[in-house]
């Protein structure tokens, strides 16, 4: 079968068409899945970019490396659905750039925590896990309770919507103003953040356990909100089972 | 190019390969190895037909079998209900009272109820319900918040405390300081009068007694004995939560109050699960 192969490695024109040939096809075997890449995305409803305040959340959750030890993917597995919730859509991540499913679990898994403690708690157990969670290995978070920079909020957004999140003009315009008004508003009196970002976790995370400036947005407000988020944009109930199966 | 030649040492031909006089012996394949390599191409294009193999330009094969990982996963848990359905049936059709009275049930219960507690509850409220001092309750004891009967154990699971649920229980201490309702002497006489309280002494007679009649007996009940309804806790006993149980932390209660509060679980739990967690935390040891 392969007795003229002599030839082609003797002549330098059928070497680079032959090599050509196989980096052809080792590519588009590469590249063709990501043609059909937008039918594995369900069609669910209640996946929303995420707040100013959620987006610094998850800049914070990123640079301390909350990745390293926690995913944010729970499989089709019957433990892992028993234990977390419902298995991790690829939708709930389309707007994660990067995305955070991660692959080490030292801690558990946060896909779903969003809602599942108490800002509280949240506050707590990132100052000292061992005060709620005697036998935890997790270290403490202290430090988040400062002040939050977030000059640039807007050019984060802006970043995001470069690389495919929609966030509207008006969106980044008020970014600064979200950000804050998501930290200081009271949610009884709806304001304008929770009308543009449903389900956003309203009000000051760190308000009572810290020393902190109550005046100021720290770092843990927007961790906290980024956390309370996490798996509660899309409502299970009105999801077609059989629609998002892949 | 060489020819194909037979090696007089092995016995096997060389592949015509030669350079610099040295040739390449061509030893083939074990036999066993090539039908092998053969039988995995066949059995591969069979499962390109059975099973989701392609990408396609708007999709990709789905196979003749409808295999998807999501749907094994829900015959695998449908399979598992099938199989719990003996004592989970029961519980589904059950109140709490009556699984609390069959024994059987009640171990299935509290087996069950041990599980969820220890994945939901106890972030909280410790293993086994010890609570976290000064954070949050303990549920191991016969002290209650929110009412200590299976019904009220239930209800406070099922929509939780101060949170966004629309059943969710509320009430908020007024902040008798910090809105003015109390001037700060009157403040510190009640407070002097609930620590009397809590030591069982209560100071009859004095300012605090007064201030206290007019302003907490509403909620916390004249002698201090709490009202679930409304999860005023009980005065007349050495169990705080946000209080330490000194003057200063009392006045400081009544200036500005600390709430605490609790997801609704019944967002994210079944009816089940959370009968099976009344029952465990009704039975830590305080249910009332």
């Amino acid at each position: 079968m392969f007795k003229h192969h002599a030839k082609l490695e003797t002549n330098i024109f059928f070497l680079a068409v032959g090599i050509l040939l196989t980096i052809v096809v080792g590519g588009l075997v590469e590249v063709i899945p990501l043609f059909s890449i937008e039918s594995t995305i369900e069609k669910v409803d209640g996946v929303r970019p995420y707040t100013p305040l959620e987006l610094a959340g998850r800049n914070i959750y990123i640079r301390e490396g909350c990745y390293n030890c926690h995913s944010q993917m729970i499989r089709p597995f019957k433990d892992e659905v028993e234990r977390y919730g419902h298995y991790s859509l690829a939708a709930e991540s389309k707007y994660d750039h990067p995305f955070q499913w991660g692959s080490k679990r030292t801690g558990p898994d946060l896909a779903r925590v969003g809602g599942k403690y108490t800002d509280d708690w949240q506050v707590r157990h990132l100052i000292n896990p061992r005060d709620v969670v005697p036998g935890s290995i997790m270290p403490g978070y202290k430090h988040l309770v400062r002040k939050l920079d977030y000059a640039d909020i807007g050019s984060h957004l802006k970043v995001n919507r470069l690389v495919g999140v929609p966030y509207t003009d008006a969106q980044i315009a008020s970014a600064k103003k979200d950000l804050e008004e998501q930290v200081f508003a009271d949610p009884a009196a709806k304001p304008a953040v929770a009308a543009s970002y449903p389900k956003a976790n309203i009000g000051k995370a760190s308000i009572s356990l810290t020393n902190a400036d109550p005046k100021a947005v720290t770092e843990m407000d927007a961790l906290v909100a980024y956390l309370q988020v996490l798996g509660t944009m899309v409502d299970f109930k009105t999801v077609d089972e059989k629609a998002i199966r892949r | 190019m060489a020819t194909v030649e037979k090696d007089s040492v092995s016995g096997q031909n060389t592949t015509g390969h030669e350079w610099d006089g040295i040739k390449e012996l061509n030893t083939p394949l074990p036999k066993w190895w090539v039908y092998v390599f053969w039988a995995t191409v066949v059995w591969a294009i069979g499962y390109w037909f059975m099973y989701p193999a392609w990408p396609l330009l708007n999709g990709y094969t789905q196979g003749s079998l409808g295999y998807s990982s999501r749907g094994e996963l829900a015959m695998e848990l449908d399979a598992q209900k099938k199989a719990r359905s003996t004592w989970l049936s029961k519980i589904e059709a059950s109140d709490t009272g009556a699984i609390e009275k069959d024994k059987d049930l009640l171990r299935y219960a509290m087996a069950g109820g041990k599980i969820a507690f220890n994945e939901n509850c106890a972030p909280c409220h410790g293993a086994g319900g010890v609570g976290v001092a000064g954070a949050y309750p303990t549920l191991a004891d016969d002290e209650w918040l929110w009412g200590g009967t299976l019904a009220d154990i239930e209800q406070t699971i099922k929509y939780g405390v101060r949170n966004a649920n629309k059943d969710t229980r509320v009430s908020e201490m007024p902040k008798f300081g910090v809105d003015g309702v109390l001037k700060a002497d009157q403040i510190a006489a009640v407070a002097d009068y609930v620590v009397s309280m809590a030591n069982k002494a209560p100071a009859k007679g004095s300012a605090g007694e007064t201030v206290f009649a007019e302003n907490c007996a509403v909620c916390h009940g004249e002698d201090g004995s709490g009202q679930a309804a409304l999860g005023a806790p009980a005065l007349n006993n050495q169990i705080w939560l946000f209080v330490k149980g000194n003057k200063e932390s009392v006045a400081a209660q009544v200036n500005n109050p600390k709430h605490g509060s609790m997801p609704a679980w019944a967002e994210r739990l079944d009816a089940s699960t959370i009968k099976m967690l009344a029952v465990y935390v009704h039975n830590l040891g305080g249910g009332k």
